[in-house]
């Protein structure tokens, strides 16, 4: 697990965003390489979504840039940031409730036939298909995600995430809702992805799942950055304390 | 994909008789409600005439044409406002929309055009109708520009477009009534010239009965080709029956209202012709009626067929999430809205072709009709939910209210509205104790 192979897939430099004069997050730097996953840790309110919103164009960041392989991008709208093959599962899932799995899974993206009309049943057909893999007691394709249990909808929004061969894959607590078998799956879908490639920035409360699953863990407090860690330098105890006392441990500084 | 094929219902056993019909045919228990009152509603007038007053004149051709009529104008903008309610918005606008189009569309084709062209020129109806549309989608837009961009509550906005396009409808012609439109034009709204009579009638039948075999045939073929579970054989010949009979008798009670004798000595008159013993010629559909039905199928499809309505949906589930998957929702709020206008526009060019004449007061009060009928239909205002067809009967609904109550005696606009009102409240009862039960 070294870090610093060449150019990093993902950087975000200096990123600087606040919402009414309270600093959200306050000039943090943080990068990713391919094959990678980067845990973002910190208490509540640290501002760790707000931080992957500015990636993945829901939010603009204030001041700071944003460098993909390493070239200097532009996200203005989450259509620029899945332009660039980064795909997002929100904490709030960002689920439109009144529409099915396979809607919205496609949302912003719908197959469509030669004639320009959306292809409800091959929509279908292929979220079946994914489904079976991330989820196989998956059945509920026809109603409306509003009548799924709290761990079928993060099924579903971690399969719209998946589906579209992201590069870039940020997961803001996609286990939180979870059970266990689910979420093993979801470790072992982290680990698959990794193989092929991706980088991941994991958000993640957990920290056994954090010290299991990710490469390097960044923590954040008050919207500032603590530090960077390899995770297989420090002890759980070590990440822990950087999240509640804000102060990187002395062997890895 | 053999693994996605059947996926046995465990409650099948428990189901009974009514849920299975419902769940083979796929009808919405909630169509099956309101076309029930629906029916309700016209048979109650019916015999309400035939035992009090000795007359059942609402189950006549004659009032079922006159129904069909009434009911385009309201209609047709009750397809826009399910769009506008369903992505949380409302338009409070649309009937002084319908005024000032009519307005501007009177002085086109009586004042201005006829300048240029020439009365009576072939071109002025078409260059009108457009012009109405326009200019409905233009305020339309501008609107919907305000609520998108400047973040004005929709409600906001329509109500102060409710007052400034009435007075525009005003002070465009000082309050003159501008009469009568051109004579093509006033085709579009109806009338016995304005229908299409009973050959086309069954032209439009035969058509449309082809079109809901194909919708059958075409959704069968479409599961098959997934491996989704079909529909049992007994329910997709129910289907196609069921929307065959329906387009049927609808042809049968449009092709046996006659030619009034007026009409028939003025159309034989013109022939140099005596009325020959036992004429009948039937009105068949009006032309407006038609209209709305190709609104009707062509709003249904953007709806349930396109990305633009999937997005509509969306929005009005969860309007951040539309926006995290990256639709752009303030363009699709302007579009929704310079919709809307455009239908009101259409209708501006119905209700002025019917009525003959261009008057300030044209539309009056629409919105409040156009807002009823898509939620008596099923629209829910707090958004997500609506449909199409749902606004149309809706509409027919509140029209069938409103004329049976003349019919019976009661066309005094006081207990017309008690009525309305009351049922549109009832309606929307029934409606939120449906939700809960199925949920
Ligand atoms: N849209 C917003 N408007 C105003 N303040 C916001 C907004 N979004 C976030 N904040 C504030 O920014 C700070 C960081 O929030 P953020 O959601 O990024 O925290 P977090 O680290 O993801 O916390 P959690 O672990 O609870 O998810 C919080 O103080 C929050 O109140
Ligand atoms: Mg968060």
């Amino acid at each position: 697990m070294s870090t610093n192979r060449g150019t990093p897939l993902v950087e975000l430099r200096d990123i600087s965003i606040s919402f009414g004069g309270i600093k959200a997050v306050d000039k943090v730097t943080v990068d990713l390489y391919p094959g990678e996953v980067v845990g973002l840790l910190g208490h509540n309110g640290a501002g760790k979504s707000t931080l992957i919103k500015c990636l993945s164009g829901a939010y603009k960041a204030d001041a700071g840039e944003i460098l993909i392989n390493g070239e200097k991008v532009d996200i203005n709208s989450p259509r620029d940031a899945r332009a660039l093959n980064i795909e997002t599962i929100y904490q709030t899932l960002a689920l439109a409730d009144n529409l099915d799995a396979a809607s919205n899974l496609f949302l912003g993206r719908e197959i469509v036939n030669s004639f320009g009309f959306v292809d409800e049943t091959k929509m279908e057909a292929e979220t079946r298909k994914i489904m079976a893999r991330l989820n196989p007691n998956f059945r509920k394709f026809n109603v409306p995600v509003s009548a799924l249990s709290g761990g079928q909808r993060q099924s579903v929004a971690i399969a719209r995430a998946v589906y579209f061969n992201a590069k870039i894959l940020i997961m803001d607590e996609p286990t939180a809702a979870l059970g266990p078998h689910e979420t093993q799956m979801v470790a072992e879908l982290i680990e698959e992805l990794k193989k092929q490639g991706l980088g991941i920035f994991l958000i993640e409360h957990d920290i056994h799942n954090v010290m299991k699953l990710c490469d390097r863990a960044s923590v954040m407090k008050n919207g500032q950055l603590v530090g960077t860690v390899n995770v297989n330098e420090v002890t759980d105890d070590d990440i822990l304390g950087m999240i509640i006392m804000g102060k990187k441990p002395a062997k890895a500084a | 994909m053999t693994e996605t094929t059947h996926q046995p219902q465990t409650q099948e056993k428990a189901e009974g008789a009514i849920a299975r019909f419902l769940r083979s045919t796929e009808l919405d228990p909630r169509l099956i409600g309101m076309v029930g009152a629906l029916l309700l509603i016209w048979v109650g007038f019916h015999f309400y005439g035939e035992i009090v007053l000795g007359d059942g004149s609402f189950l006549t051709p004659r009032n079922l044409w006159n129904l069909s009529v009434q009911t385009a104008s309201i209609g047709i903008m009750a397809t826009g406002m399910v769009l506008v309610i369903i992505t949380r918005n409302i338009d409070l606008s649309v009937g002084s929309i319908v005024g000032v189009t009519g307005m501007y569309m009177g002085l086109m084709q009586v004042e201005w055009l006829p300048q240029y062209l020439g009365l009576g020129h072939p071109a002025i109806w078409i260059i009108t109708a457009i012009f109405g549309l326009l200019l409905g989608a233009l305020i339309g837009a501008l609107q919907g520009g305000m609520i998108a961009y400047l973040a004005i509550p929709s409600f906001i906005v329509t109500l102060g477009g409710l007052l400034v396009w009435r007075g525009v409808a005003f002070l465009a012609a000082d309050g003159r009534t501008i009469s009568p439109v051109d004579t093509t034009f006033a085709l579009i709204g109806g009338g016995p010239y304005g229908s299409i009579g009973s050959t086309g009638s069954w032209i439009v039948c035969a058509i449309a009965s082809a079109g809901v075999i194909w919708l059958v045939l075409n959704g069968r073929k479409n599961r098959r080709l997934h491996g989704f579970p079909l529909r049992p054989v007994w329910a997709e010949w129910f289907m196609g029956i069921l929307g065959c009979a329906i387009i049927l008798i609808a042809t049968l009670v449009v092709n046996s209202y006659p030619w009034p004798k007026g009409i028939l000595k003025d159309y034989y008159g013109k022939l140099g012709q005596e009325v020959p013993e036992g004429a009948f010629i039937a009105h068949g559909y009006a032309i407006p009626v038609l209209i709305l039905g190709v609104v009707a199928i062509l709003m249904t499809i953007l709806m349930t067929r396109t990305r633009f309505g999937r997005y509509v949906f969306a929005i009005g589930g969860n309007p951040e999430a539309a926006a995290l998957s990256g639709i752009n929702t303030r363009a699709m709020t302007v579009k929704i809205f310079t919709l809307m206008g455009a239908l009101a526009g259409l209708a501006g060019v119905i209700a002025s072709a019917r009525l003959n004449s261009a008057t300030n007061a044209l539309g009056d009060l629409d919105e409040l009709y156009v807002i009823a009928s898509a939620v008596v239909g099923g629209t829910s205002l707090a958004g997500g939910v609506g449909t199409i067809y749902g606004a149309i009967i809706g509409a027919l609904v509140l029209v069938s209210l409103q004329t049976g109550m003349v019919l019976i005696g009661f066309g005094d606009g006081s207990y017309r509205k008690i009525v309305i009102g009351a049922a549109l409240v009832l309606a929307v009862y029934l409606d939120i104790i449906y939700r809960k039960r199925i949920k």
